[in-house]
């Protein structure tokens, strides 16, 4: 073991995976002599030079309409967004290709496509480089979301997505790039897609997280933890498909559900975690269930104060745990 | 749940090295071969004319038709390794996927929406075929998605070092996209062994070229890329046969990507849902029929003394014995199980 940052976390994978499957390449703007504008790609060029390090035209949606093509001709192409702000312009064909080429092609063709996606804000962003997207693509069946919330999740979810034989959206927390650090294992391991992860055991409260926030979350446990309120933390790490399992199971030991995440409220990932809930477990429910959320503006604002408004942090979240404890 | 046929996705997405089809184009077509490709655009003609009377009898819920595509598309079929090389096609291309083997029974299985459909088991509209066995990939509706695609799979042949040519078609409409400028793009920083046909028509459904575009040619877009650009009478078969292979063979040497404009005639409205009558007039419909390009090419044909009218007699007989063996094989087969909706949706 050893401590490393995320963003190192995601660099080994990528690293290793290259190493071990030469199908593998990766594309997009930046990535190639310059390691990406966060790094993530550093020292890939060098080492495996311009035939598997392809430094893309600037064109968010051929960057993964051609990564799905040479998907389909054998390849495992790992694709970067360079923020989650700029795959709009891929929607069509993130939604409308990747995804249903499988179920289209009546099982013909199959995409196994890596989307790597910077996201989220309080990193003075403002609107187009702040934004969370996750809730528009785990709409979308047929697309796997994935967001990691330390350095161990990051490297082996990012294995397990490339290798995987369906289109990953891999939404990496940008914010903690290098503010959240961790052990990593040394030597070969993978985590799983689908599989949700009980972080903390806990007997009052279930607080439901992923990404940037988890790394919020445990924070704020610990605080209230000195108050005496035990709270299970559950890091979702893939949204879609969503491990209902571990949700439920940990909801019915606590009766209490508190959603927390930075993309928009209304319609956000808070409310179909609510909903589940509320189908499947509702004689367990001992409080309303709370979302901690992003609020309903058009997206991050630059100015400090501004942005600070926008962004759930450690003291909201432990606010909304007492009050959710106190219930 | 139903077990998908998912021999080919299974493996990866590989593709097979050898294909027991034709495995090299001749530089000009043999004569067994124009009779060939002369019996694909009757295959091709009558199975087209069928549908439209299947749809106004209310037996399949939709056509798109390629009439008056048919030589381009049986001039650059032929012009492929067939079965070898890549083609991600658009649903006007009917003609292209019986000459690259996609067969008959297989097309109207995905006409009346039945089980065994192989393009996508009765999910899509008709005519968005998908046929792996013959290097296939599947049709979209939402117009030039499949070009950046394309690029995708002629780069992935690029960096293996595979000798395929992707070829792949667009209507002139779907030049207005940006994945066409995107694809396009790409194919000349990387010199792609591609070939992007565009089928020019004329109209986009109901909007006219010149609203399309300021450019004479669609093939003067070519220039904006770094990349060749041709534009050939898409009505004649030489022609159209001629100016692919060229270009497939350009881009098996290395050369790069052409973009081939393909001029050719939409007899039909777009679809079985358009009225054309809306938007074009009697005489310009009639001038359109004139230019039918299966007259001509027999006519080429019977002057070149390669076909006699017992031979076109012959040909028009097993195309419609063909068309009649697939519609009653289609028509009489199961409709899928409504478990074939619900996936799966994802892949092992």
């Amino acid at each position: 073991m050893s401590e490393k940052t995320l963003v190192e976390g995601i660099r080994e994978a990528l690293d290793e995976e290259l190493a071990r499957d030469p199908n593998v390449f990766i594309t997009g703007t930046d990535i190639g002599p310059r390691g990406g504008v966060f790094l993530a790609t550093q020292g890939l060029y060098a080492k495996y030079g311009p035939r598997r390090i392809i430094d893309s035209p600037l064109a968010e949606s051929s960057i993964i309409g051609v990564g799905i093509g040479a998907a389909m001709n054998g390849m495992r192409p790992v694709c970067e967004i360079q923020f989650a702000d700029f795959i709009h312009p891929a929607y069509n064909q993130i939604v409308n290709e990747a995804a249903r080429m499988f179920y289209r092609s009546g099982g013909q063709y199959c995409v196994p496509l890596v989307i790597r996606c910077p996201y989220g804000g309080g990193v003075g962003g403002g609107l187009y480089h702040s934004q969370s997207v996750e809730a528009t693509f785990a709409h979308v069946p047929g697309l796997k979301v994935v967001i990691p919330s330390n350095p161990r999740d990051a490297k082996g979810l990012l294995k397990s997505a490339i290798r995987d034989n369906n289109p990953v959206l891999f939404l990496e927390p940008k914010k903690g790039y290098r503010a959240i650090k961790g052990e990593v294992p040394e030597g070969e391991y993978t985590e799983p897609l689908g599989v949700a992860k009980v972080t903390r055991a806990g007997d009052d409260i279930t607080v439901y997280a992923y990404g940037m926030m988890h790394f919020y979350c445990v924070q704020a446990a610990d605080q209230v933890a000195e108050e005496g309120i035990s709270v299970e933390l559950v890091d979702l790490r893939t949204l879609n498909p969503l491990d209902k399992a571990t949700v439920l199971q940990s909801f019915k030991k606590t009766g209490k559900a508190l959603i927390v995440y930075e993309d928009n409220r209304f319609v956000g990932f808070g409310a179909e975690i609510a909903a589940l809930l509320c189908e499947e477990a509702f004689e367990h429910m001992d409080a309303p269930i709370m979302r901690l959320a992003g609020p309903d503006v058009p997206a991050v604002p630059y100015s400090r104060p501004l942005q600070d408004w926008f962004m759930p942090d450690v003291q909201r979240i432990v606010e909304a745990m007492r009050k959710l404890a106190a219930y | 749940m139903l077990k998908l046929d998912t021999a080919g996705a299974k493996d990866h997405n590989s593709h097979a090295q050898e294909h027991p089809g034709q495995a090299t184009a001749h530089s000009a077509p043999t004569p067994d071969c124009l009779v060939e490709m002369y019996e694909v655009m009757v295959r091709s003609r009558r199975l087209d004319e069928r549908c439209w009377l299947l749809h106004r009898q209310g037996r399949i819920g939709f056509h798109i038709s390629g009439i008056g595509h048919e030589a381009a598309q049986v001039g650059v079929a032929f012009a492929m390794q067939r079965g070898h090389d890549f083609l991600h096609p658009y649903y006007r291309d009917l003609a292209m996927v019986i000459a690259l083997g996609m067969p008959m029974r297989a097309i109207l299985l995905g006409s009346f929406g039945k089980q065994g459909d192989p393009s996508s088991g009765g999910r899509q509209m008709p005519n968005h075929y998908c046929y792996k066995p013959a290097s296939i990939f599947s049709v979209s509706s939402p117009v030039g998605t499949q070009l950046p695609q394309a690029a995708g799979l002629a780069l992935a042949e690029k960096l293996k070092g595979g000798n395929r040519v992707t070829v792949t078609c667009i209507g002139e409409g779907a030049t207005s996209e940006g994945d066409f400028h995107e694809a396009l793009d790409w194919a000349g920083v990387h010199r792609l062994p591609l070939v992007v046909v565009v089928e020019n028509n004329e109209y986009a459904i109901s909007v006219p070229m010149h609203l399309q575009m300021a450019v004479e040619r669609v093939a003067d877009r070519a220039a904006a890329y770094g990349i060749r650009g041709v534009s050939v009478d898409g009505l004649d078969v030489f022609a159209s046969y001629a100016a692919a292979k060229e270009a497939i063979d350009l881009a098996r040497a290395g050369a790069g990507t052409t973009l081939l404009e393909v001029r050719v005639a939409r007899i039909t409205p777009h679809s079985s849902d358009d009225n054309d009558a809306t938007y074009r007039s009697p005489e310009e419909k009639a001038r359109v029929r004139a230019q039918d390009p299966l007259p001509r090419f027999q006519k080429q044909l019977v002057e070149m003394g390669l076909l006699t009218p017992a031979m076109i007699a012959e040909i028009e007989r097993r195309a419609q014995a063909e068309v009649d063996d697939a519609l009653r094989y289609a028509e009489n087969a199961p409709y899928p199980p409504v478990e074939w909706a619900m996936g799966p949706v994802f892949a092992d």
